[in-house]
C-alpha cells in the first residue's frame, strides 16, 4: 500500500523511472506521465508488475489528433490501480508514419482498444495478432476519427429497388453540412479576421 | 475411429440471444466452442466524431444513445467531466435528484439483464413480470424529463428541471413495493435446478483474469474483487449514504446474477434515503454563464435573455485541459476522457463503455464449453450495443 497523496505518487515514479519519463504534471487532480514511444511497453509493463504500484487494469487507451503539430497523434493510457485507489495516464506524441510497440502482451484487453486505434486512426501497432478493423464497415477506407475526415464521409448504402441488392454510393446531402462560426463580433469573426491579415499582408 | 471435422459457425447478428447486432463467428468441435471472433461494429455511429462537431449542450444527448438501457448514469459522466473542466460545484439537491436517477438507471439494466440471462435460458415469465416494474420506472423518467428513454436530463451544472412533487411520493410509493417483485424473480430462478444448471460454473473467470481483462461493475465483483467506484472514489453524494457492495466468490455466470439481483435492493436502500433527506433549494448552478435562465426572467430580464440566445446558438466555452472523469454504470465503469480546447465544442472525447472490453473477452470465456452456453455467457456479460459499438 502505498499513500494516496498524488503529489508523493509522483514523485515515487519519477524517482523509481527516472531515466524514462519525460515528464509529469498533475492538473485537476489527475496524474499525467509522459513518455517516449519505445519505453512505453517497459513503463506499463513496472507499473503493472511493480509490488508498490499495482497498476494492474488497463481502463482505456485514447488517441488524439493534432493535425497541426509536427507529432500528429497522442496516445493517452488510462491505468488503475485496485489496491491503491489511484488512477494514472501515460502520454506519448508521435509522428504520422510511427509504428507503436504493441502492449497485448502486458494487458490482454489492449487487443481491441489498440485495433479501434487502428481503425479509427490508421496507427500501427507492432506485434499486435490481429490488427484488423473493428467497428467501421467491412472494407471500408479513411479513418473517420483524424480532424481531416469529413463528418458526412464519403460514401452512404443503401438498397437499389432495380440491382435488388444493397448498393454503396457517394454521398449525396440535400443540404450542405452547416458550420457556424459563432465567436463573438466584438471578437472579430474568423472571416473578418482572414481578410484583416490578409490586408496586413499585403501592406507589408 | 471416426473422422471428426471442426466446423465454423456463423452466430448472428440477428439472433434473439445475441442481445443486439452482434455476429459470432464460432469455431466449432463437435458441440464444443474452440474459438470465438466476434465481429462489432455493425451499430457504429460514430458518436466520438459527432461530439467532436457539437456544443457541449448538443452533445449530452449522444450519451443517451449509448447504453439505452440506462441512458442517465452515461449522461452523469459526461456531465461530471465537463464539470471537472469548468470547476464547478452543483448545488445539493441536484446532487440528490441525480443520484435517485442513477439508482433508477441501475434498476432498470439490472431488470432488463437478469430477465433476459433467465430467458436466454429458457425461462420466459420472468422477462413478462420484470418488464412491468420498468414500465414503470420509466414513466418516471418520463415525468422527470418528458421522455421515458432519451431523457437529457443531467445538464452540466446540474439537471434540467426540477422534480415535480407528487414524484418524489411514487418513486417512495415504488420503493415499498418493488422489494416484493425481487423476491418474486428469486423465486422463480435462485434455486431453480433448470437455471442453476445453466449457469452454475459456467464462465469461470479468475480474479487475476478478471483485472487483466479490464473488467469492471459486475463482471469484476461477481469474481470477488470488492471494487465499486461508489464507494472507493465518491462522486456526488455517494459517500453520505449507507449500502453494501455485494461481492461474488466463484466468479461463474450465476454469481454474477446473485450480484446483480442484491445490487438492485441496495439501489432501492439508496433511493429511500435520498428521497427521505432530499434537500431543497436549486436544481442547477447559478451561473448565468453556465446554465439557462428561467423561462419567466426571459420577458423581464434583458440580461436573461441575451444569456439565453447565446447559450443556445454559441453554447458556453470551457477552459482548455484535459479530464477522465468515470461513473459505477449499471454494467461498469462508464468513463469519458474529454479533451477541451478552451473553445465551445469538446476537441476530443473518448468513451469508455464497459461492454467493450467484456465482449472482447468472449473469446477467452467461451472456449471449452458448450455451443448451448454461448447465450447464458452472453447473456450475464450485460452486453448493450450501442456502448460497445458507439
Amino acid at each position: 500500500m502505498i499513500d494516496q497523496n498524488l503529489n508523493k505518487v509522483e514523485k515515487l515514479i519519477n524517482s523509481e523511472l527516472s531515466s524514462k519519463i519525460s515528464g509529469s504534471e498533475i492538473k485537476f487532480g489527475e496524474l499525467l506521465f509522459k513518455t517516449s514511444v519505445s519505453e512505453i511497453p517497459e513503463v506499463i509493463k513496472f507499473l503493472k508488475l511493480d509490488n508498490k504500484f499495482k497498476f494492474k487494469q488497463l481502463i482505456d487507451i485514447a488517441a488524439i489528433d493534432y493535425p497541426n503539430e509536427e507529432k500528429r497523434f497522442e496516445l493517452v493510457y488510462l491505468l488503475l490501480s485496485v489496491e491503491n485507489n489511484i488512477r494514472v495516464k501515460i502520454s506519448i506524441k508521435f509522428e504520422t508514419n510511427e509504428k507503436i510497440p504493441s502492449i497485448v502482451k502486458i494487458f490482454p484487453s489492449a487487443n481491441w482498444m489498440e485495433r479501434e486505434i487502428f481503425d479509427m486512426y490508421g496507427i500501427k501497432f507492432i506485434d499486435h495478432p490481429d490488427l484488423r478493423r473493428i467497428l467501421t464497415d467491412y472494407n471500408f477506407k479513411g479513418h473517420p476519427l483524424r480532424k481531416d475526415f469529413p463528418l458526412t464521409g464519403f460514401n452512404e448504402v443503401r438498397y437499389s429497388e432495380k440491382e435488388k441488392k444493397v448498393i454503396y454510393e457517394p454521398v449525396k446531402l440535400e443540404q450542405n453540412y452547416r458550420n457556424f462560426d459563432f465567436s463573438s463580433p466584438w471578437e472579430g469573426t474568423k472571416y473578418l479576421k482572414e481578410v484583416k491579415e490578409r490586408k496586413k499582408n499585403e501592406e507589408n | 475411429m471416426k473422422k471428426t471435422k471442426s466446423m465454423t459457425l456463423n452466430f448472428g447478428p440477428q439472433h434473439p440471444a445475441a442481445h443486439g447486432v452482434l455476429r459470432l463467428i464460432l469455431e466449432l468441435e463437435g458441440e464444443i466452442v474452440e474459438k470465438a471472433d466476434p465481429h462489432i461494429g455493425l451499430l457504429h455511429r460514430g458518436t466520438e466524431k459527432l461530439i467532436e462537431n457539437k456544443t457541449y449542450t448538443q452533445a449530452l444527448p449522444y450519451f443517451d444513445r449509448l447504453d439505452y438501457v440506462a441512458p442517465m448514469n452515461q449522461e452523469h459522466a459526461f456531465a461530471l467531466a465537463t464539470e471537472k473542466l469548468l470547476k464547478i460545484e452543483i448545488p445539493i439537491r441536484a446532487k440528490y435528484i441525480r443520484v435517485i436517477f442513477c439508482e433508477i438507471g441501475r434498476i432498470l439494466s439490472h431488470i432488463l439483464n437478469v430477465t433476459t440471462q433467465a430467458l436466454d435460458v429458457g425461462a420466459l415469465t420472468p422477462s413478462l413480470w420484470g418488464f412491468e416494474e420498468r414500465e414503470t420506472l420509466m414513466t418516471f423518467y418520463e415525468r422527470a424529463s418528458g421522455s421515458r428513454l432519451h431523457a437529457n436530463y443531467f445538464r452540466t451544472g446540474g439537471v434540467h428541471k426540477d422534480l415535480p412533487t407528487k414524484l418524489v411520493d411514487d418513486i417512495g410509493k415504488f420503493c415499498e413495493t418493488f422489494p416484493k417483485i425481487i423476491d418474486d424473480l428469486e423465486d422463480l430462478l435462485t434455486e431453480n435446478r433448470i437455471f442453476k444448471q445453466r449457469n452454475v460454473d459456467i464462465g469461470l473467470v479468475s480474479k487475476k483474469d478478471a483485472l487483466d481483462h479490464s473488467f469492471t461493475g459486475v463482471m469484476l465483483r461477481g469474481s470477488g474483487i470488492p471494487w465499486d467506484l461508489r464507494k472507493s472514489q465518491p462522486y456526488e453524494c455517494y459517500q453520505d449514504l449507507k449500502f453494501k457492495i455485494p461481492v461474488g466468490k466463484n466468479g461463474d455466470c450465476y454469481d454474477r446474477y446473485l450480484c446483480r439481483i442484491e445490487e438492485m435492493r441496495e439501489s432501492i436502500k439508496i433511493i429511500k434515503q435520498c428521497i427521505e433527506s432530499l434537500p431543497k433549494g436549486p436544481i442547477k448552478t447559478v451561473d448565468g454563464k453556465i446554465s439557462p435562465p428561467n423561462r419567466d426572467d426571459l420577458k423581464q430580464s434583458m440580461e436573461a435573455l441575451i444569456h439565453h440566445f447565446k447559450l443556445f446558438t454559441e453554447g458556453f466555452r470551457v477552459p482548455a485541459g484535459n479530464v477522465y472523469s468515470a461513473v459505477e454504470a449499471p454494467k461498469g465503469e462508464f468513463g469519458v476522457y474529454l479533451i477541451s480546447d478552451g473553445s465551445n465544442r469538446p476537441y476530443r472525447c473518448k468513451i469508455r463503455a464497459p461492454g467493450f472490453s467484456h465482449l472482447q473477452a468472449m473469446d477467452y470465456l467461451i472456449k471449452g464449453h458448450m455451443l448451448a452456453d454461448v447465450p447464458a455467457v452472453l447473456g450475464s456479460l450485460d452486453i448493450v450495443f450501442g456502448e460497445v459499438d458507439r
